[in-house]
């Protein structure tokens, strides 16, 4: 009777349903790693094992992305700056737009793409060739192993990554400028410093270990929960970078509401 | 005859349904100590749901699982794992980790679950299995440089390394040619010598099941139809689906 039931319900209430059942299963994902994250075994050699994969492996991508954004933004910019007699302005506006949005943005978009991917097809592909149930079988925690390391990797090293790609865009950007401007290497260092404060690094890096933490468990999510064999594995691996894109933008509104409101309190 | 008390696993009345898709409708089945059972049956009878409801990966709807007198139904998952360690779970599919050499393999479980053991320890454990499963030169391979049957001796070798009691063996010989089967069947035997184990093999190739099995049991749409030696089960069948079975295995 209720598999009748089940059957004879319209499809928008079908979608209705696997869609909240989904969030309440997500919901219960990130529980669980809050609930694991503090119980033993710490695999400190596996967390280690995946800053290196992840904060490491990314840095060529992220040196060449960073240094382009940091061009590319100054050359976008002087043109206005320009109408106003104001590009000795633009060391200050760069700065700020890279450390507020820019360098956070960037650095975690592309992470998405490289690493949220490569987390979602690893574990899916783990899961779908039956080498999680392996785990588990020989009382090993899989969860703690796969899902707690990767996003506590992923949450560590997007910060490192931001930092690293504010330097990169800055150094892309005073190339830029020097070659325009002629400023020199201190004074374009002096201005960014200036025009940069505390609030303004604190905030990005706090903002970079959320998007760290999404990246790394939107990944884990879709792969620990992808089925339907090698099909599957590239679903999970798409939904990984796609929910976790969304996530991000979502959470860099959010951040510049609450950073907005601390900066004009 | 095995006695009573002999019994190491018993399934009671378990069944197990996926939606609509009734996989187990009542199945009861022991093994005994010592004993290598097999679990034969059509490709989607629920043969492997039924060695993995035992391992606690999948949940039964309704009956009972003993193993080595443990209801496993509502065992938490400390007691559950403790158990886990007295059995060893060969997959089908060998699921061997990708990102790890044959060494890193067999040392995973047993690093994870045995505490203070020196690396002097680890790899006599080690290169003992793999000398034993005849794949002493494999040790510093990645799994994707091996073959089917090699994969299916290091699974193998993987779970015998923290020396179960109860072997479960998920179509060991599937897409293997005869000749590796025919090895990989010898090595069922050879584990139940060695390791003294009591086994459950799960298959279709009745050659795997006439070589290493003892007892003999059919699954068919849910149910076990029968039990006993090989003999017993298909020479004398009455049941037309078991004579079929039979036919088509040798004919083939």
């Amino acid at each position: 009777m209720s598999e009748q039931s089940e059957k004879n319900k319209p499809v928008l209430t079908k979608k209705l349903d696997k869609f909240l059942t989904g969030l309440a299963n997500a919901f219960r994902f990130v529980k669980r790693f809050f609930q694991e994250v503090w119980l033993p075994p710490y695999e400190f050699k596996e967390i280690l094992r995946q800053c290196y994969e992840i904060g490491y492996r990314s840095l060529p991508l992220i040196s060449l992305t960073g240094f382009i954004v940091g061009i590319v933004f100054t050359n976008q910019s002087r043109p206005s700056l320009t109408e106003f007699g104001a590009t000795s302005w633009l060391p200050a506006l760069i700065s700020i737009a890279i450390i507020r949005a820019m360098g956070p943005l960037v650095t975690a978009l592309i992470a998405a793409g490289k690493v949220g991917s490569s987390i979602g097809a690893e574990i899916g592909s783990m899961k779908v060739t039956e080498q999680i149930d392996a785990m588990e079988v020989s009382a090993i925690n899989p969860f703690k192993y796969l899902v707690v390391s990767r996003t506590i990797a992923t949450t560590l090293m997007i910060p490192i990554l931001v930092l690293y790609t504010d330097f990169v865009a800055l150094i892309g950007s005073f190339i830029n400028v020097n070659q325009n401007e002629l400023v020199s290497l201190s004074s374009f260092f002096v201005q960014v410093f200036e025009a940069i404060s505390f609030l303004d690094v604190f905030s990005s890096l706090i903002k970079s270990l959320v998007f760290g933490f999404t990246i790394g468990i939107v990944g884990c999510y879709k792969g620990y929960n992808s089925s339907n064999g090698t099909e599957g594995v590239g679903k999970a691996a798409n939904a990984s970078v796609v929910m976790s894109m969304f996530l991000i933008f979502i959470e860099e509104l959010l951040a510049l509401q609450i950073v907005n409101a601390i900066r004009y309190a | 005859m095995h006695r009573e008390e002999e019994k190491v696993v018993e399934i009671r009345g378990v069944k197990k349904s996926f939606d609509e898709n009734h996989v187990l409708r009542g199945v009861d089945l022991d093994l005994h100590k010592g004993e290598n059972l097999v679990v034969l049956g059509k490709s989607g009878t629920g043969k492997s749901v039924l060695i993995k409801l035992m391992v606690g990966l999948l949940k039964q709807d309704e009956g009972s699982i003993t193993i080595l007198g443990k209801n496993t139904d509502n065992l938490k998952l400390k007691e559950l794992n403790k158990l886990r360690l007295k059995i060893g779970f060969a997959f089908q599919a060998s699921a061997l980790y990708d990102s790890m050499t044959v060494r890193e393999n067999l040392e995973f479980p047993l690093v994870r679950n045995v505490k203070n053991l020196s690396r002097k320890e680890i790899n006599k454990k080690v290169e003992g299995l793999l000398d034993s499963v005849g794949l002493p030169k494999t040790i510093n391979q990645m799994p994707a440089e091996l073959s089917g049957g090699q994969k299916k001796r290091i699974g193998i070798a993987r779970t015998l390394i923290l020396e179960p009691e109860i072997m479960l063996y998920d179509e060991p010989t599937a897409g293997l040619d005869p000749t590796t089967c025919i090895d990989i069947n010898n090595l069922i035997n050879q584990v139940k010598e060695e390791y003294n184990t009591s086994s459950i093999v799960i298959t279709h190739d009745l050659t795997c099941a006439k070589v290493t099995g003892d007892r003999m049991a059919v699954l068919i749409d849910g149910q076990f139809q029968a039990v006993g030696p090989f003999e017993e089960v298909f020479a004398q069948a009455t049941n037309p689906r078991i004579k079929s079975f039979y036919d088509y295995n040798f004919i083939q």
